[in-house]
């Protein structure tokens, strides 16, 4: 059994296959920030950060810190050549403008349909979207990387409880279990990790899945 | 004409009851001599438009510690758990709005316009109480203008003019904010004479900005 690291890792790594040569891509925050280093070699990808820049780099040095060069996430990071900084209006342009190839974020619940929660608990946890339902109204293509449960309870539901923060938004979604493309007709499993059966993986879902029939084992990257 | 100000000038600009709109994103490009000046003065009832509420440390966060504010317009708060105690306790009105819809508003709000049409928030709580608009059979959310009283930004430098201009990510809402308040006051990091920013480098023209504050000094 994998422990929350490892499997952070795994999932990082089998979303990193989905980005391609000459992307523009927008990583939440936790999780998917992940992705970032594992892009398969060979393919060039920028990165897009809410807060005001395209060509995201790694974290810098103790003694490169530049206070005003961080993330979404107020971590300093580094921005590599060729990137750009930009306000809030040019950056949500990028954004909901369809400018951004494949946004990543983490999610609290998604449904069959697509439509997704991950913003607020009514009554114990109200963070607020920042720029999250533009992303998904705008990104091309919308991934979901998450746990497969949390701590058991499904993530994974024919309808979502908790408030959406997008609508039919959701294009694949990739888990230590599995990898599932989210269709007209609902979850198709298109990948199986196969430490997990498909009892259990059925199991941990809240939903009905369609087992693909060109079922492969989860690929990822090195 | 100098616009230069001093911080007591600057902050006896502000009243109780004023919204104020802040620049930053998580505290990266925010006033802090400003919001500490305010803090120092300690006004009460003000309503907050800012992308986030910071940090307790950092930030507009500072003033949500102190409870400056009666109502808090932003897209994020998650990174202060005072603002989250707030809203849970019922002691602030927090209005959250998605981050791209947010600046759009102060920019409609500063350029004349009657509002957006965004597709961001269709089918969520954001839709609530709000006109839709089909346009050529597409259906969009109508997000009306933004305006405050005052406007509290951050640049990299200022000349004499008010012209400004920026480093790395401390752009975000600075760029419109000033032009979304009838009365801005920037906290430069360097002020400099006019004629030493060149045309080319000023991302944010004077005529948006009221008031400089030298935040080097």
């Amino acid at each position: 059994m994998m422990d929350k690291k490892q499997i952070q890792e795994f999932i990082a790594k089998r979303v990193a296959l989905e980005l391609h040569d000459g992307d523009l891509v927008n990583l939440g925050i936790g999780l998917p920030t992940l992705v970032a280093n594992f892009v398969p070699e060979g393919r060039k990808v920028m990165f897009q950060s809410e807060n005001g820049f395209v060509g995201l780099g790694p974290a810098p040095v103790e003694d490169e810190i530049d206070p005003s060069i961080t993330n979404a996430g107020a971590m300093p990071v580094t921005i590599v050549p060729g990137g750009s900084f930009f306000d809030s209006a040019m950056s949500f342009g990028i954004i909901r403008g369809g400018h951004v190839n494949t946004t990543v974020l983490g999610a609290l619940q998604v449904a069959a349909n697509g439509d997704i929660a991950n913003y607020m608990i009514p009554g114990k946890m109200v963070p607020g979207m920042g720029g999250a339902m533009d992303l998904l109204c705008g990104a091309k293509k919308v991934i979901v990387a998450m746990e497969h449960t949390a701590k058991g309870v499904h993530k994974l539901l024919k309808k979502c409880t908790l408030p959406l923060t997008a609508v039919k938004a959701v294009d694949l979604i990739v888990t230590e279990m599995c990898v599932i493309e989210v269709t007209d007709v609902g979850f198709v499993m298109i990948e199986q990790n196969p430490e997990y059966t498909l009892e259990e993986i059925i199991a941990a879902t809240g939903a009905d899945v369609t087992i693909s029939m060109a079922l492969k084992p989860m690929r990822v990257a090195a | 004409m100098n616009k230069l100000i001093s911080l007591e000038e600057a902050v006896n600009l502000i009243r109780d009851g004023d919204t104020i709109m802040v620049g930053g994103f998580l505290a990266v490009g925010t006033p802090e001599k400003l919001i500490d000046a305010l803090i120092a003065k300690g006004l009460n009832d003000l309503t907050l438009i800012c992308n986030d509420t910071g940090f307790v440390d950092r930030g507009v966060g500072k003033m949500v510690v102190k409870k400056m504010f009666k109502k808090i317009m932003a897209s994020h708060v998650g990174t202060n758990k005072e603002t989250g105690r707030q809203i849970l306790e019922g002691e602030t009105e927090v209005v959250l709005i998605p981050q791209g819809t947010l600046i759009e508003q102060i920019r409609a709000g500063g350029f004349g316009l009657g509002g957006v049409l965004t597709k961001t928030g269709l089918g969520t709580e954001v839709e609530e109480g709000k006109q839709t608009v089909e346009v050529d059979g597409e259906v969009y959310l109508l997000e009306k203008p933004l305006r405050a009283n005052i406007a509290l930004l951050y640049a990299e430098k200022a000349d004499e003019l008010g012209n400004l201009t920026f480093h790395g990510a401390t752009r975000n809402f600075n760029t419109y904010m000033g032009a979304a308040a009838d009365v801005s006051i920037v906290e430069a990091k360097e002020v400099v004479k006019v004629g030493e920013l060149s045309p080319d480098e000023v991302v944010v023209p004077g005529v948006f900005v009221t008031h400089i504050v030298d935040g080097g000094a």
